[in-house]
């Protein structure tokens, strides 16, 4: 086993040089973490260059949805290589003999007792180092109900975390939430970064809003009345959302609870037409669009107290719409027309200090909308018309320049994960508008939900441990 | 010709006088059958008068009936008219992509619905900005709504009571054509006109 550390901390070695000796190319993350025989070991890796990542098979039938479920989390966080073992996922380990432990593993597998739960860190490190593994994740259980999740370290070659948890059983709705939480605990484990496994994205298809897990899973309606819904929008604490719907001659806002499912229209809006709502991150304050005679303009309201409405705008001959708070909550971006065509603007959270966000040139750049501000602060994505088509955009809040992301067919209503690198969006690349998600770093595209005319995506925050006992 | 024949019986007549030596001969006038033509007068006036009330009953009903078709076919008018003038107040307004301007063409067709308006005091309405699906979802509901503000905007400048219109905005989301192409975008951007009270009897302008 030393040789092989030996052998691994080489070749890292000979990595870096040959990085520093060829053309510069800058180190963006360096992994150092400590694991418990207090050998430090160094991953290098350049952005595109993903750590291998073995699941491993599981002993139990009962866990092959466990597995499943964590397998196509870890491939849709785009962060590793995904290595299919030899023989493919149809194996099973056999399990060691309890007294095979090795010591090597002796500090890993603390607080184990069982015999499974021992196996899975009794790994053949060298073997999944040459298949390119740098992770290894061993899913147990012990006595059916308590559920064993230890990350591998192959390099180092010992357990670098293990956790363990009362998953609810296979058909209880909460079910698929808490395998996609252990997901996140690896990722966390494996990368120190959070993941978004457990998370779900708010949509809306003929009228009605609808939730849906990140991966494509476990499609429901959460809108209760007949009324045409539009616009919803996630609470920063993942246990309520906002949309909007049609009532007779005006537009009405409401907040639903994610587990009670039950909502309450929110108290101040009246016979105008209120529409796009938007939390502030501490959850007091909904910010959104008000249409009357005079023009759109956006407002906040105490939703909570159901007080305090206050006017942000006036835009008088040109709208404002569409607001979307910084994670700090000190700043809206949204949509004004003051230029004659929708552009990008930022303003204080109070409404003073109203300034172009997205520079754009007079005449030649296309409307820009539906503007969302990246839960790290530092971008804001929107769609901009590109030669009669929409595309989705990202504004670099520090330097203020604008990237376009996308090219293909028409793109439009970008909603940011949590990690602040992956992103929904509608898009009619495949002939008709469905919803996609991409990886913002890697450019990897996969379709959400392949039904046509779902829209309007909002991507929840990362859900709390209660969400999972939504009906 | 009945004539003839007496004529020249008198002419005979006439003539025999002369030749009897002109003394004039005493006639006594045939008797008349007075009963007889007076019970056939009696007859015939009554007949006549029977056919008289008859007639006269006749016309009566003829008359009352003529009324009744009078009031119906005038009944009939008015519903007519109001139907004519829902027709007319319903007309559409249309608009250029991503513009809330009234169209030259659509100024006449707000102009009827001014003098609508101005006819029928009890009327109010509601006036709908729709939108095609081409721009941003949102957006939509902020063009719709200048859309529908644009219409009233032009009927109170031309004197109708600003309290008598409401407006509202579906942006995209209610499309009356349902292809995606200009002939079906061209429909959808458009001002809907309902009417909100005092549309059961409308007058024509």
């Amino acid at each position: 086993m030393t040789a092989v550390w030996r052998s691994g901390g080489l070749a890292v070695g000979v990595s870096a040089v040959l990085l520093t000796a060829g053309p510069p190319v800058r180190l963006t993350a360096q992994d150092t973490s400590a694991i418990d025989r207090g050998v430090r070991i160094g991953i290098i890796y350049r952005p595109g260059v993903r750590p291998g990542m073995v699941m491993l098979p599981v002993h139990a039938p009962a866990l092959d949805s466990v597995r499943a479920i964590m397998t196509r989390d870890l491939d849709y966080s785009d962060r590793f290589e995904l290595i299919t073992l030899p023989g493919g996922d149809s194996i099973r380990v056999t399990a060691v003999a309890p007294g095979a432990r090795p010591p090597s593993a002796g500090g890993a597998g603390r607080g184990t007792a069982g015999g499974a739960a021992a196996a899975a860190s009794t790994l053949n490190y060298p073997l999944y180092q040459a298949l390119g593994a740098d992770f290894a994740v061993a899913v147990t259980t012990i006595a059916g109900d308590s559920t064993i999740v230890a990350v591998h370290d192959v390099a180092a070659g010992g357990v670098r975390r293990e956790f363990r948890a009362h998953l609810p059983a296979l058909k209880d709705p909460g079910f698929r939430l808490a395998v996609h939480q252990l997901t996140d605990r690896v990722l966390e484990a494996a990368l120190g970064v959070g993941g978004t496994a457990a998370t779900r994205v708010l949509f809306v298809m003929e009228g009605k809003v609808y939730t849906i897990d990140q991966d494509g899973a476990d499609q429901k309606l959460v809108s209760s009345s007949d009324h045409q819904a539009m616009s919803p929008a996630w609470a920063g604490d993942g246990r309520r959302f906002a949309y909007m719907e049609f009532w007779e001659g005006h537009g009405r806002l409401f907040v639903q609870e994610v587990v009670s499912g039950k909502r309450a229209p929110v108290a101040t809006t009246g016979q105008a037409l209120d529409f796009t709502p938007a939390f502030s991150p501490d959850g007091k304050t909904l910010a959104f669009s008000r249409a009357t005679e005079e023009g759109t303009d956006l407002y906040t309201v105490n939703f909570k107290e159901g007080c305090c409405l206050q006017r942000l705008t006036v835009g008088r001959f040109y709208d404002n719409l569409s607001p979307t708070y910084s994670p700090d909550g000190q700043r809206i971006a949204f949509v004004s027309t003051r230029p004659g065509l929708p552009q990008i603007y930022v303003m204080a959270a109070d409404g003073t200090d109203q300034q172009l966000f997205a520079p754009f040139d007079y005449g030649a750049t296309g409307s820009s909308n539906a503007p969302e501000w990246s839960p790290d602060g530092q971008t804001v994505a929107f769609h901009r018309d590109v030669g009669g088509t929409l595309q989705v955009f990202v504004l670099d809040v520090r330097t203020r320049a604008v990237r376009q992301l996308t090219s293909v067919g028409r793109n439009e209503d970008p909603t940011w994960a949590p990690d602040s690198r992956h992103m929904a969006f509608v898009s009619d690349r495949s002939g008709y508008r469905q919803l996609w998600i991409i990886d913002v770093e890697t450019g990897r595209i996969r379709p959400l939900l392949q039904k046509s005319g779902a829209r309007l995506p909002a991507w929840s925050p990362r859900l709390p441990e209660t969400a999972s006992s939504t009906p | 010709m009945k004539r003839l024949p007496l004529l020249l019986l008198s002419g005979l007549a006439v003539a025999a006088m002369a030749a009897c030596g002109g003394k004039k001969p005493e006639t006594t006038p045939a008797p008349q059958a007075a009963n007889a033509d007076s019970l056939a007068e009696a007859e015939r006036l009554r007949a006549d008068s029977i056919a008289r009330a008859e007639r006269e009953a006749r016309q009566r009903e003829e008359a009352e009936r003529e009324r009744q078709r009078r009031i119906a076919d005038s009944l009939a008018a008015l519903g007519k008219s109001t139907e004519a003038v829902r027709a007319l107040l319903a007309t559409m307004t249309h608009f250029d992509y991503d513009k809330a301007v009234i169209r030259a063409g659509d100024a006449a067709v707000l102009d009827q619905k001014v003098a609508i308006l101005q006819a029928n005091p009890g009327l109010r309405i509601r006036i709908s900005g729709h939108c095609d699906e081409r721009g941003s979802d949102e957006y939509n509901l902020a063009l719709g709504n200048r859309r529908a503000t644009a219409a009233k905007q032009y009927l109170v400048s031309h004197g109708i009571d600003a309290s008598r219109i409401e407006t509202v905005s579906y942006g995209e989301e209610r499309p009356i054509a349902q292809g995606h192409d200009e002939a079906a975008w061209a429909q959808n951007r458009r001002d809907e006109f309902e009417i909100l009270s005092g549309g059961e009897n409308l007058k024509q302008p």
